[in-house]
């Protein structure tokens, strides 16, 4: 690219510098004035509100460190982190012990497989909303398939109320969660499968290795770049989870079922503490960060392996 | 010989069969759910409440479901309207900035350029969850709460990482050569770019505003937080009312008939431009 850049300079005709720098700003300001308003402002200007007493209505009150203060003491902010934490090692053994054998299931170029992608992808398109919405229905007791669906199979008794217990509200959800996410991770692991030499896996054939063997000497360690990638996705979409806890359990029985993003809107936007919100906000972005940064780490070791 | 050749035909058979079996199952598990909300938002008013067993319309064709999802709000109509403005708006926008962005970023030279284009990749790490409290206040400052207008501009950020990315790298992959022809033909700037360089970048463009059409109409949080009146809902907003129930009963017809409305166009636009659909997955998945 730089090579070509010098390369090709000389022969083109030299125009003032000067002209052309403010030409290519002036292509990239509608981007940076986006940006600049709509993501940078406001992650500085959540530092600002966190330090104050912010009402949706009236002036807010410089109050230092006591929003952080509070958040360190609060159990409810603890539970909700908790079962953030939960949901998220829960709900991603879940999508890759399902994604996984999906993916090789589809790898191999066979007659329909395109078709079977495509089925097993399509929950992916339309919104987490819409999926929570068909769910909740779904599962509804009086008014649902999977009653009737299950009785039949004669796993559940047919008037059982999956939204009224804990466990079987959060099995729901992690249904939908799976049914939703699971053609998503397929299609990037689908990538990293692909990515593979096939003379790999031939030569571990000859030299004798069964099927799981050659999976977890040859396939796997040749996946780990891919494995990082959707395993960070699947990481940090589940840490920001909210559509599905809001929409199918409205925070589920006894408020067992409230996220961390869960939690902030309604301190937030129910209750109005918007000082408040904002801190715990500016916690989440910290860890999402670190996460983030795990993730680069991650991906670097990969790299330097392969 | 024979007895081999027929052991090796029957074990290929099996192994065809088992593999469209675990298939088939595989596209029941994925697909049903969809095909029984579709058709069981076409039974009679009277059959909404009970379980779509079977799941189609038995006591014929109705449109029921509908009628009552329109009694919801502002009319089924308003909202749908509301979330293909603000969806169209999104993609359309998205679409503009990102391919000057992309442009610039390609061909010019400028102070800070890779300090900015990082800044604006960079953006993907903030989740815009942990930003929308600030957001909403902004908004309000600016006029631009409880609008439209003001959820586009949001939905239209968010786009913008992964879409001046794609941009940046269709600027790329086109050779210097055209330009310069064109440039010699007398084609300059704006000219240049929307005359000769718009078609070759144009699998870009389609797989940048697929991603903007589907993001921002499926977008619940943020809508849910930044419009507060209620003709201005969109679609997933105006549906979890719905779910919310009314007088404690909730109407799961509308539910049904909602559902329909808010996934068949996702679905429509995928199956249209699936190809398009993948590249923009690939690209985010090898970055």
């Amino acid at each position: 690219m730089t090579l070509a850049d010098s390369l090709s300079r000389p022969t083109r005709r030299r125009r003032p510098k000067r002209r052309s720098q403010w030409k290519g700003l002036l292509y990239i300001a509608p981007a940076m004035v986006l940006v600049i308003m709509f993501f940078i402002l406001p992650v500085l200007f959540t530092f600002w509100m966190s330090l104050h007493k912010w009402p949706l209505l009236g002036v807010p009150r410089f109050i230092g460190l006591n929003n952080y203060i509070r958040m360190f003491s609060d159990t409810r902010f603890y539970s909700a982190l908790g079962f953030t934490a939960y949901y998220t090692v829960i709900i991603t053994i879940a999508i890759f012990a399902l994604a996984f054998p999906l993916a090789i299931f589809v790898e191999r170029q066979r007659k329909m497989v395109g078709v079977y992608r495509t089925a097993i992808f399509m929950p992916v398109v339309v919104g987490l909303a819409s999926a929570s919405l068909l769910w909740v229905w779904f599962a509804n007791v009086d008014s649902g398939f999977l009653n009737p669906l299950l009785a039949w199979l004669g796993i559940v008794d047919l008037k059982t109320n999956f939204f009224a217990s804990f466990d079987s509200a959060f099995f729901i959800v992690c249904l939908m969660v799976v049914w939703k996410v699971a053609g998503f991770t397929m299609i990037i692991l689908l990538t990293g499968l692909q990515a593979i030499p096939t003379e790999l896996g031939e030569a571990a054939r000859i030299d004798g290795a069964n099927r799981w063997k050659r999976f977890f000497y040859v396939t796997l360690p040749l996946m780990r770049k891919t494995m990082a990638l959707s395993l960070i996705l699947s990481v940090t979409g589940s840490i920001l989870a909210f559509d599905q806890f809001y929409i199918m359990t409205a925070g589920g029985p006894q408020n067992k079922m409230i996220s961390v993003v869960y939690y902030i809107f309604n301190q937030s936007f129910v209750s109005f503490n918007l000082g408040y919100g904002a801190a715990m906000s500016l916690a989440l972005l910290v860890i999402l960060v670190l996460i983030s940064i795990f993730q680069l780490w991650l991906l670097r070791v990969g790299e330097e392996r392969a | 010989m024979t007895t081999k050749k027929e052991a090796r035909a029957r074990r290929a058979l099996f192994g065809a069969g088992s593999y469209h079996g675990t298939g088939i199952l595989l596209a029941v598990f994925f697909l049903a759910p969809f095909v029984i909300t579709i058709l069981s938002s076409f039974r009679h008013g009277t059959e909404a409440r009970l379980p779509p067993i079977p799941p189609w319309p038995t006591n014929g064709f109705s449109l029921d479901a509908y009628r009552s999802l329109d009694s919801f709000g502002a009319g089924v109509w308003q909202h749908t309207l509301n979330s293909a403005a603000v969806a169209i708006g999104t993609a359309l926008l998205t679409v503009i900035v990102s391919l000057l962005a992309g442009y610039g970023f390609s061909r010019y030279r400028f102070m800070f350029k890779n300090a900015l284009f990082v800044l604006i990749i960079a953006t993907l790490m903030i989740p815009f969850q942990s930003i929308l409290t600030p957001l909403f206040i902004i908004l309000a400052k600016l006029g631009l709460n409880n609008s439209l207008i003001g959820l586009t501009l949001v939905y239209v950020t968010l786009q913008l990482p992964f879409s001046v990315f794609m941009m940046r790298n269709a600027f790329d992959a086109v050779p210097k050569e055209i330009e310069e022809a064109a440039r010699i033909d007398g084609a300059r700037d704006l000219r240049l770019l929307v005359r000769v360089l718009l078609p070759l970048v144009l699998p870009g463009i389609v797989t940048v505003a697929i991603f903007a059409f589907l993001n921002s109409w499926n977008e619940f949080l943020a809508a849910l937080v930044l419009l507060s009146d209620n003709s201005k809902f969109t679609l997933p907003i105006l549906i979890s009312a719905v779910r919310a129930g009314r007088l404690g009963a909730i109407d799961w017809g509308a539910v049904q008939a909602g559902v329909t409305v808010m996934s068949v166009p996702c679905l429509f636009v995928f199956l249209l431009l699936q190809r398009y659909y993948m590249r923009g997955l690939m690209a985010g998945a090898v970055k």
